[in-house]
């Protein structure tokens, strides 16, 4: 795929980034510059874009599609895509792909490893002894125990599967929610998201972005998790009402969180930094050196597949 | 010799609890619950010196013929304690480990044993796999990061490490060792083990010496009790056989660790991490610990949940009830 151009909207992979200038014509975006700067490159170059590969968070609006005339797939650094306007994309024909299955397993663990942390406030009882606490001040504070709790997980797709065959080894029993009832045996089903949450010790958010699960996690939600419940969030940051929850935290009314994803990344609000009874990651569900490569792999074999016509290996559109 | 848990009084009267002795807790809800059931002679209440508690126990018209010793106090069960209390026929202890108690001597005067049995194994196995998750995708490390107001500053936090066919080695497939091991292999990781003898009832690979099981382990997690033989069972040829990308999590006793060892090999990149909930002189942690990035240190919580306390406090009444009507220990510890 030499000649083939493709503008990499911002800086996600040095892998993925060297395999791209290896094997395509790479053009890097000027990601941070100023609009008009950013209006520019896209007009100067417009006529060379056949191909965008951008993240998850940054996406490709219909502003993006629109100016890249002879764009002909988005391939997604991300399994979630709610930052793409597919819309648009259907409109011109230009094909999208995303990365599925590959982040799977470290996004579950994630999600198990926050409710954990939270849960026991590992991080919380490491800044303890880090502030020489322990010797000055004695024990910590007891915690509650994380095998046994009830589970209730929102979205039971590829990764609230593997969540839910995670916790089950710690005795957890699970319930789900999503559109459609399935045939679980071991799973509770259960219609509406709130009693999901009146029936859940830890409630996880493991679908994808889209209009009908946009702040799915809402104050009524929240209120029936209630103050001995955790949330914990591995989907969007769009999918909870944020200045809720944070008000529920800081207020008592919600027990605990742990949060991997925010409205509006890298900011998170200041009075989430300022409570104890919870757990921030910086968007790494997926973090991990193993998975990243494979996902570039995938990006890298979506874009062979467009170009040699065969059939992508993970489309969205 | 059989005897009721309660002696019966004449009507109208309440009935006679038995004498227990509680050594040593400032923790008032165990001494309440044990009142409900038992007349609690309660050795932190009474704020004498422990001989001179003993002595006025042992006086008693009416003396214990039970103890509930108290996991972290200074109680030594050794012959100069069941000297002082002739009486003594049980001794319930509140937590794992018995190496307080002299069980050879308790065995030759008859005095019965008990341990808390396996209430604390879930919560100290969901520690550890919380610290192996935390340290191999450094959720605690990417916390302070998220705090300090680095991410919008310095980009995406660096990259951890998947979990899934991670080989990780149990020094110790007892009840804690299973549980963890059951946990992780949802994780995909592959289990191998080390224990004095191999275990029948597994399936995972066993090892008959723990230099071996570092060797071929990506993670090793010390989940044994504490004795001559596990003293500094990691040591620096361990360290060094299980290699800079390995990772140690210690949920047993910190002697089970050579720590200035470890410290040495964490400061020059010979092992890649270390998840510590136990340390050689508690609560003193090194400082070169307290300043690494890819620890993480707790400070010997891995047992402490509401949970546990509760469970705990059930097993030892159990426990005590047992011995009143004349029962086998719920959970006895042998010599």
């Amino acid at each position: 795929m030499e000649s083939l151009g493709v503008l990499l909207l911002h800086p996600m992979d040095a892998y993925l980034e060297q395999e791209l200038a290896r094997r395509c014509r790479l053009l890097r975006f000027c990601w941070d510059a100023p609009p008009d700067r950013r209006d520019a490159f896209l007009r100067a170059h417009a006529g060379s874009v056949r191909a965008v590969v951008t993240g998850g968070v940054a996406g490709a609006g219909a502003a993006l599609i629109d100016a890249l005339p002879r764009l002909e797939i988005v391939a997604c650094f991300s399994v979630g895509f709610d930052r793409v306007d597919l819309a648009r994309c259907r409109e011109r024909g230009v094909r999208v792909t995303n990365t599925p299955g590959v982040l799977t397993d470290d996004v579950a663990d994630l999600a198990v490893g926050l409710a954990i942390a939270v849960l026991r406030r590992i991080p919380q009882a490491d800044g303890y002894v880090r502030a020489g606490q322990w010797k000055a001040k004695g024990d910590f504070t007891l915690t509650t125990r994380f095998s046994g709790k009830r589970v209730g997980i929102i979205g039971l797709g590829r990764i609230g599967l593997a969540i839910a065959r995670r916790v089950e080894a710690f005795g957890c029993p699970v319930s789900y929610y999503q559109r459609t009832k399935r045939d679980y045996p071991n799973y509770t089903f259960f219609p509406t998201v709130v009693e999901l949450a009146a029936t859940s010790d830890v409630l996880v958010v493991a679908c994808s972005l889209n209009e009908q699960s946009r702040r799915i996690v809402s104050r009524e939600v929240i209120d029936a998790l209630g103050p001995g419940g955790v949330l914990v969030n591995i989907g969007r940051g769009g999918h909870v009402d944020e200045p809720e929850l944070v008000a529920a935290l800081a207020e008592g009314r919600l027990g605990g969180a742990g949060l991997d994803v925010f409205e509006d990344e890298p900011e998170v609000p200041e009075a989430l930094v300022a409570l104890d009874n919870v757990v921030l990651a910086p968007h790494m569900g997926s973090g991990t050196r193993e998975t990243r490569r494979a996902m570039a792999d995938v990006v890298l074999g979506n874009l062979e597949a467009h170009v040699s016509g065969k059939p992508l290996l993970t489309p969205v559109v | 010799m059989a005897s009721s848990a309660a002696a019966s009084p004449a009507s109208g009267e309440p009935p006679i609890l038995p004498a227990l002795l509680l050594l040593r807790t400032s923790d008032a809800s165990l001494a309440a619950a044990l009142r409900q059931r038992f007349r609690v002679l309660d050795s932190f209440a009474s704020g004498q010196p422990i001989p001179a508690f003993l002595a006025a126990a042992a006086a008693a018209t009416d003396p214990p013929r039970a103890a509930v010793v108290v996991a972290g106090g200074v109680v030594r069960v050794d012959a100069a304690f069941l000297d002082a209390v002739p009486s003594l026929r049980c001794v319930v202890n509140t937590g794992t480990g018995v190496d307080h108690v002299d069980l050879h001597e308790c065995a030759r005067r008859g005095v019965a044993v008990a341990n808390s049995g396996t209430v604390y194994s879930v919560d100290v196995a969901d520690h550890a796999v919380g610290m192996l998750i935390d340290l191999l995708r450094r959720v605690s490390a990417a916390e302070r990061f998220v705090r300090r107001g680095l991410w919008p500053v310095q980009g995406d936090y660096p990259l951890g490490s998947k979990l899934g066919g991670k080989r990780v080695g149990i020094i110790g497939l007892g009840s804690i060792g299973s549980l963890i091991a059951k946990r992780l292999q949802a994780f995909g990781c592959v289990i191998y083990y080390n224990s004095r003898r191999p275990k029948d009832s597994v399936s995972y690979k066993y090892f008959p010496n723990v230099l071996d099981l570092a060797s071929e382990s990506d993670v090793l997690i010390v989940a044994c009790a504490l004795n001559k033989e596990t003293r500094h069972i990691i040591n620096k040829d361990v360290l060094e056989s299980l290699g800079k990308d390995g990772i140690i999590i210690n949920i047993g006793r910190g002697a089970n660790i050579d720590e200035p060892e470890l410290i040495k090999a964490l400061k020059e990149g010979r092992i890649a991490g270390a998840g510590l909930d136990v340390f050689e002189n508690e609560p003193k942690v090194p400082a070169e610990l307290q300043s690494m990035n890819n620890v993480v240190l707790t400070p010997h919580i891995a047992v402490f949940t509401w949970e546990s306390k509760s469970d705990m406090c059930d097993n030892t009444i159990a426990n005590l009830q047992a011995f009143f009507s004349g029962k086998p220990l719920l959970t006895p510890v042998l010599p």
